[in-house]
This record gives C-alpha cells, sequence and structure tokens, in this order.
C-alpha cells in the first residue's frame, strides 16, 4: 500500500539505483554504455505511461504520439529552427503538454475499451499526419538533427551531447529527476486519490472528488513526461522517425511496464532494461523481434499480470514502492 | 426554520417505468427521517437523485435554498450531503486507515499537517468502534464491519445531510444495538437520512418517517402516526419482515 | 475519362471494397456483439487468410480456378482453427476481462504477423483469379471477377443471415448475445457457442481475404487496413447487428473508394481515423457502453 514505506527507505532505494547507474558509465564497454543511455530514456517513456496505467488504471494505446510529440517537437526546433537544447527541449515538452490536454479532454469522455480505442484511433492520426505532411517531417525517412544541434550550452560551459559519456549523463539526469517526481506525485494527496479512483471511482466521487479533474490532470502529466523523454530521445540521439509515433511505440511502453511492475516505480526501468536485452539477444537469431514482444504481451497478461517487481513486491519486499 | 433539502415533483424514468413519480420532499435540519417502503419503491432511486448519482428525468431537488438539480454529484458532497451505499463500496485493497484517510485529507483541505489528517481519521474510526483494526486491509474486514467503515468515511467528510442507505443490512443483533447510539450520535451534528427495512430501528431512530410506495411517497408522519396508518399497513408494514 | 464514367469506375471500386469490408467488419462485430470481445487480432487472421490462400492455390497448382476454390475452403478452415486455438488457449484463461484480453489480442496480431513474416517473407505476392473475363461497359472494361466478389459477399452475407435468423444455432448464439446468464441458466454451453463464434468471425474475416487477394497481393501487413475500417464499420453500424454492419460497410466502402480516387489515401484515412475517434468520444453510449440487456 502507499506510504507505507518511509521517505528514507524510498529515497535511499531510488538513490542508490541512480548511483549505481553512475558507475556503470565508467564500467560499461561502448556498446552496452550506449544501449543503456537509450534505456534511461525511454525507461523515462515507460514511467509517464505507468503513471496513467498502473496508477490510475487507464489503458491508453495511443501514448507514442505523446513521445513523438516531444521527439518531433524538439528535434524539428533543432534541425529546422535553429533552436537552442533547453530551448528545444522545452519545445518539446510544451507540445507534449498541449497535445495530452486536448485528447484527454475527448478521451476522457470514455471509459474502458472505448478509451483504449480512442487513443488508438487519435495516435493513429497523429501518425498518419506526420506521415502526410512528409515535408517537414521527413515522413518515413525521417529527420537528422545536425550534431552541432546538440551541444548543450550552460553560461560558460558546453556540453556535446553526441559524446557518449555527456550523453549517458544527460540520459541518467532525466531519469533521475523523472524518478523523483513520479515518486513525489505518488506519495502526495494526489496520488492517493489516482489510486482511489482506480480502485474504486464511484466511491471516489462520492468522496467529493472531481474524477474528469484529477484523471485529466494525470493524462496531462503522464503525457508531458511521455514527451520529455521524447525530446531527450531527439536531442540525445539525433534523429527522429515516424516509425516512434506508429502504434508500436504505444505497445512498448505497456509492454515494459506490465513486465516490470505497474505501479511500482522502478518497475518501468527494469520492464525496458529486461525487454531491450531479451530482443538483443534473440536478434541474433531473427529479426522477427515482435514476435517476442507478442509472446512476453501473452505471457505476462495470462500467468503474470503483477511483472517482476509487482510479484516481488507481493510475495517478498511488502515496502517496495 | 428553513427546509434543509426539499425535491418538487422530482421524477426519474427508466426507460418505460417510472421509479420516483413526482416527489415532493422536505427535511428539516436537525431531522432523523428514515424512508421505508417495499423493495422497488424508489427509495435508493430517490436518494440517488439527491445526491447526484443519477439525473432526474423531471422535477428539482435544492440543498440549504440552493438548486442543486444541475449539480455534479462531488460538487454536492462538497457542499455537505454524504452518502453510504446500499451494497458495500469501500476500497477493498486499502487499509481501513487508508480508506478514511481519503476523506479526511479532502475536508481538511489545506493539507494542514500529517498529525491533524491522522487526528481526525482515528477519530472517525473510533466513533464507528473500527480504531483497533486501522491497519486491516478492508476487504478482510467482517462485513459489518465493512458497514461501519461506509459510515466512518460519511462522517469524516464532516457532512450537514448524512444519507444512510440500509446500513444495518447484514449486521448483527450485537451490532444493530451499537449503532443506534451511533446515528444518535451522528444527528446532533448532522441531519440524517436513512434508509432502512429494519423496523425496530426506524420506530426507534426517527424523528418522523417517509413512506415510498411505487415511485410515490405513501405517507409521512411521526412513527406512532405511520404504525397507525391504514394504507402503510396495507402496503408494507403488513407483510413486512424485520 | 470523363466525371461521370470516372465516378461510376469509383463506386464500383467502393462496391468491391464494401463487399469485402462487409465480411471482415462482420466477423469482427459477431465477436463484439457476443463474446464483448474487442479482437485486435482480427486485422491479422485477415492477413493469413490471404497468405494461406496463395500457399494452397501454390501447392495445389492447375487451373487457377481451382486452387481458388481449394484456397476458398480451406484457408477459412485453418484461419478457424488458429482462432479456436487462441480462444481456447487465451481468451476463456483470461475470462475475457475486457483489459487483458485488448492486451493478449495485441500480442496474438504480432504472433501472426512475425510468423507471417518468417514464413512467408516481407514480400508481396499475388494469386491468380479463377477466371479472367473483363465485361464491356460503355466507358470501360470492369473486371468480371471484381462483380463476382459482390455476388459471392452477398451470398455469404445471406448464409449468415439464414444462419442467425433461422437456425438453433443462430438462435443460441443471439441468445447468449442478449443475455449471458440466463443463456447459461437454460443449459446453453456458453463457452462453446463463445468458441463457435471466435472461430467464425475469424472464417469470415478469412473468406473475405481469400475474396479479395486475386485483386490486391498479399503482404505480411495487409491487415492493418482492414482493422481499422472494420472498426469504422462496426463503431458506426452498430454492434453484432447484421444490417446496420452491412449498411456501415457499403457507406464506408463507398466513400473510401471514392475519396481514395480523388484525394490523397493518407488524407482519407486521416479522416476516417479521427471520425472514428470523435464518434466515440460523443456518443460513448453507442458501442462500448453498457452491454444490451
Amino acid at each position: 500500500m502507499i506510504g507505507e514505506a518511509s521517505s528514507a527507505k524510498v529515497h535511499g532505494l531510488h538513490l542508490g539505483i541512480v548511483a549505481l547507474l553512475l558507475v556503470l558509465n565508467f564500467i560499461l564497454p561502448d556498446y552496452h554504455q550506449s544501449l543503456l543511455s537509450r534505456i534511461l530514456v525511454l525507461s523515462v517513456f515507460a514511467m509517464g505511461y505507468n503513471l496513467l496505467f498502473g496508477y490510475v488504471g487507464l489503458l491508453s494505446l495511443g501514448h507514442a504520439m505523446f513521445f513523438s510529440a516531444g521527439l518531433y517537437g524538439a528535434g524539428l526546433a533543432v534541425a529546422h529552427l535553429g533552436w537552442s537544447v533547453p530551448a528545444a527541449f522545452a519545445g518539446g515538452l510544451v507540445c507534449g503538454a498541449l497535445l495530452s490536454l486536448v485528447i484527454g479532454v475527448l478521451a476522457l469522455r470514455t471509459i474502458g475499451v472505448a478509451f483504449m480505442i480512442v487513443t488508438m484511433m487519435f495516435s493513429q492520426a497523429f501518425f498518419l499526419t506526420i506521415l502526410y505532411f512528409a515535408a517537414w517531417t521527413g515522413g518515413d525517412q525521417g529527420v537528422v538533427v545536425p550534431q552541432a544541434g546538440r551541444i548543450l550550452h550552460l553560461g560558460a560551459l558546453s556540453f556535446d551531447l553526441v559524446d557518449p559519456t555527456v550523453r549517458f549523463i544527460a540520459a541518467l539526469v532525466l531519469f533521475s529527476i523523472c524518478l523523483f517526481v513520479t515518486t513525489a506525485i505518488i506519495r502526495s494527496r494526489h496520488g492517493r486519490v489516482l489510486v482511489a479512483i482506480r480502485e474504486n471511482e464511484e466511491r471516489t466521487r462520492m468522496l467529493g472528488y472531481d474524477i474528469f479533474a484529477n484523471k485529466l490532470a494525470a493524462v496531462v502529466v503522464s503525457g508531458t513526461i511521455c514527451a520529455a523523454a521524447g525530446a531527450a530521445y531527439a536531442l540525445l540521439f539525433g534523429y527522429v522517425g515516424s516509425n516512434f509515433a506508429s502504434i508500436q511505440y504505444s505497445i512498448l511502453p505497456l509492454l515494459w511496464v506490465l513486465l516490470g511492475g505497474a505501479a511500482t516505480t522502478l518497475g518501468p526501468l527494469v520492464g525496458t532494461l529486461v525487454m531491450y536485452y531479451v530482443i538483443d539477444i534473440t536478434s541474433f537469431y531473427t529479426s522477427a523481434y515482435l514476435l517476442i514482444v507478442g509472446v512476453f504481451l501473452i505471457l505476462l497478461v495470462l500467468f503474470f499480470p503483477k511483472g517482476i517487481l509487482g510479484t516481488i513486491r507481493q510475495r517478498w519486499l511488502g515496502w517496495l514502492p | 426554520m428553513k427546509p434543509l433539502l426539499t425535491t418538487k415533483t422530482l421524477s426519474r424514468d427508466f426507460g418505460g417505468l417510472r421509479a420516483v413519480d413526482n416527489v415532493d420532499f422536505s427535511l428539516m435540519p436537525g431531522e432523523i427521517r428514515a424512508i421505508i417502503g417495499p423493495n422497488g419503491a424508489g427509495k435508493t432511486t430517490f436518494v440517488s437523485l439527491v445526491c447526484g448519482r443519477i439525473e432526474p428525468s423531471a422535477g428539482t431537488v435544492a440543498f440549504d435554498g440552493a438548486d442543486i438539480t444541475r449539480l455534479p454529484a462531488h460538487r454536492r458532497v462538497r457542499l455537505g450531503i454524504a452518502y453510504t451505499f446500499q451494497v458495500t463500496s469501500i476500497f477493498a485493497g486499502l487499509s481501513a486507515y487508508d480508506n478514511v484517510v481519503l476523506p479526511v485529507q479532502r475536508t481538511l483541505g489545506d493539507g494542514r499537517g500529517k498529525g491533524a489528517v491522522r487526528a481526525a481519521t482515528m477519530d472517525a474510526l473510533d466513533r464507528v468502534g473500527l480504531a483497533q483494526r486501522a491497519a486491516t486491509p478492508a476487504g478482510q474486514l467482517a462485513y459489518g464491519h465493512q458497514r461501519l467503515l461506509e459510515v466512518a468515511m460519511g462522517l469524516a467528510l464532516k457532512p450537514r445531510l448524512l444519507i444512510l442507505d440500509e446500513p444495518t443490512q447484514g449486521l448483527s443483533d450485537a451490532e444493530i444495538d451499537s449503532f443506534i447510539p451511533l446515528v444518535r450520535g451522528i444527528a446532533k451534528d448532522a441531519t440524517v437520512l436513512i434508509i432502512e427495512h429494519n423496523m425496530q430501528v426506524v420506530m426507534e431512530l426517527a424523528h418522523r418517517i417517509t413512506v415510498f410506495n411505487a415511485g410515490k411517497i405513501l405517507a409521512e408522519g411521526t412513527p406512532e402516526q405511520i404504525r397507525g396508518n391504514e394504507a402503510v399497513q396495507d402496503a408494507y408494514l403488513g407483510t413486512a419482515h424485520g | 475519362m470523363a466525371f461521370g464514367p470516372h465516378l461510376l469506375l469509383a463506386v464500383l471500386e467502393g462496391l468491391v471494397s464494401a463487399a469485402v469490408l462487409s465480411l471482415t467488419a462482420l466477423g469482427l462485430s459477431l465477436v463484439f456483439g457476443v463474446m464483448r470481445v474487442v479482437n485486435i487480432a482480427h486485422g491479422e487472421l485477415f492477413m493469413l487468410g490471404a497468405v494461406l490462400a496463395w500457399a494452397i492455390s501454390n501447392a495445389v497448382g492447375g487451373p487457377p480456378a481451382l486452387g481458388f476454390l481449394a484456397a476458398l475452403v480451406l484457408a477459412p478452415l485453418i484461419v478457424g482453427a488458429v482462432a479456436l486455438v487462441a480462444e481456447r488457449l487465451v481468451l476463456r484463461r483470461l475470462h475475457y476481462e475486457p483489459q487483458a484480453t485488448i492486451v493478449a489480442t495485441i500480442g496474438l496480431l504480432y504472433i501472426i504477423q512475425q510468423m507471417a513474416l518468417t514464413f512467408y517473407g516481407p514480400e508481396a505476392r499475388p494469386v491468380p483469379p479463377p477466371f479472367n473475363i473483363r465485361i464491356a461497359l460503355p466507358w470501360f472494361g470492369y473486371s468480371g471477377y471484381k462483380l463476382s466478389i459482390v455476388a459471392a459477399s452477398a451470398l455469404v452475407l445471406l448464409a449468415t443471415w439464414l444462419v442467425l435468423t433461422r437456425t438453433r444455432i443462430g438462435l443460441v448464439m443471439r441468445a447468449t448475445q442478449y443475455d449471458r446468464e440466463t443463456a447459461q441458466a437454460f443449459g446453453i454451453p456458453v463457452d462453446r457457442v463463445y468458441a463457435g463464434v471466435f472461430a467464425l468471425g475469424a472464417m469470415l474475416a478469412a473468406i473475405a481475404a481469400v475474396l479479395i487477394v486475386p485483386i490486391s497481393q498479399a503482404h505480411y501487413l495487409m491487415g492493418q487496413d482492414p482493422l481499422l475500417l472494420s472498426f469504422i464499420v462496426v463503431i458506426i453500424g452498430g454492434l453484432g447487428s447484421l444490417r446496420g454492419t452491412v449498411v456501415a460497410a457499403v457507406l464506408i466502402g463507398l466513400s473510401d473508394g471514392i475519396v481514395s480516387m480523388f484525394f490523397s489515401p493518407t488524407l482519407a484515412k486521416i479522416i476516417a481515423t479521427l471520425i472514428v475517434a470523435m464518434v466515440l468520444v460523443f456518443r460513448p453510449q453507442g458501442l462500448f457502453g453498457t452491454p444490451t440487456r
């Protein structure tokens, strides 16, 4: 149950993980360091998804559009408009926030299965729109974000985001901030209300809570965090492409969260990490990696709905946040 | 004294069925009013219209002089109307304490220190006698205790009107005996509207009784008046249990 | 070509699309109507039908009509069997819980799609139509086979309608759709009805795919568009209603055909997708709201 673990334990655990990740930066060989940077950014995407899916209980099949809003917002701002890194990142965030506000207002009028379908449809429309305006977005070829534009200037200091170590640290900073933010939200009063809505919406309404406003806030926060991941991805890895807006990238965060453990703070990281390495290893044998995704989804939903950390929390470590 | 709650020609249709039919109702502050009537008479539908869970097909509801007919349910709760569900509706996965914290944290408004929240929560639990069980997951509580948890959640809202929908259903005799003074205690701070089938509870607690039948109000009066009312006896008391 | 004949061509093309779409959408609609299950893998079952049609007609050799007929009979049966296995192994174990079922059918989607990629490959392959008659209209020649698709689809729809309304099996299906608990109380084996309906839905999609594959090639990604279009039809036409599905399919098939001929197909898809979303948003009780009772 939320709030049961003391702050000290929770923050201690999170700080420990961050410290471990920092150390890994210096030990890991290049390939794994690069892969881990990618995993860290994508696990932020998963964290945003987890907020809505794990804690509020809303299953969206359209989160690719929020990630892409950030991705294209930041990437195109640098590539076409020459914006600086911080400005582009902020631009990506704003795109994500606005889009999630609009989508939230519309989609939250539906419930259950209809919500899933509506989010999926809006995301599809977004994807097709990116293809339609290929002149700006590069269509399915995508757009490369020039390396010159990916240097972060902070006062007198310059950080070249192309450099693998700088990139890793940047990804880790993003990850740590989002981990802290989502944990704070979950442990707050607002977080309790979100869980209450998930557990018994009608009851929560009759305790005087505005269900729509609370859900909308959750959608916007979730969408903005996913957009942050997208914006970071564009700036750190230098490429924006339409496949990030395809339905696949709406399914992947669901898979990562289910695997790692929905409604746990570290589940998104664990799920993304495990899935990436599973696919990495199996890609030696087959290019049909979505097959693995499909099998995992079915096995998870049939036998391990709580995921890795969820099961650990249930069986052994009840205080796991 | 002005009535706390009034309804005028309040009606609700479900397809072809008129569940609540042109009901004019009035409730004074400080009353304990019991609503009785056979199954299907429209009692729960009526109170659901009052607290906003469902919308009326016609008519109006006014609370403390203001028209609340169009007001959504959560806003009515904030005005001071609290409802405990006929079919127990608690957060089974949360502890009894966490269940009550939810209404408490809202009524205390500005996130005053954890101490105030804790005190208010334990107080509500204590009043219904669940203080010992604060840490128990609500889903593991005995049925009677779950009903009491509902009441605690209602109390924690510090309501002006507390609506209890068949609160003693499923309680043992001993539990019902301790329920009666609990409601009397609540009535010192709030107006109580209670739907009940248990006649003993009704006769002991109610200041006035409203009898529903087939969506309409059949009779209204003091317990003695109702006991002696022939139409009521025909429709309900004659064939009633409890 | 002048506008009039161009429009006629578009209408004919739209009718062919509508014919195939009504079968596919009916499959989805029946499954949702009776089982309350949204089968996201429905498009992949369609694709599987097409891919199997290629495999079978290739294996059978001889005149194309023979291979086509074999495909028309065998492909739906195989696809139905696949659906049955999925229903028994997975969906039943989830007790058809809406969220879990959708996730599971997404998994199924990827499995079927990627198996096709692995065993069939990424290429698009044609299947020869059973006959090559061209009907000479005053302005242009039109494929006789395409017209026969419309006829075949109409036949299958009629047959399905007859089964649903005139046979005991159909009555059992409709009873289960209307009120599952009462149907169970009356001794109807609801589990078996569900399995049957799920297989039937898949078979309808497969038949539609076999019909269309001679004029559009078999490709492992060809399930995506039919899925979207079927959704639109089901949402607009009404769940489980055969009449509504056919009407909506005709409307959408025609408009899709016409719009695609005069405007960019991508734009047409964008508009179609947004329409589906908006219908669901502003008529939430329309399809996925409270169950019929």
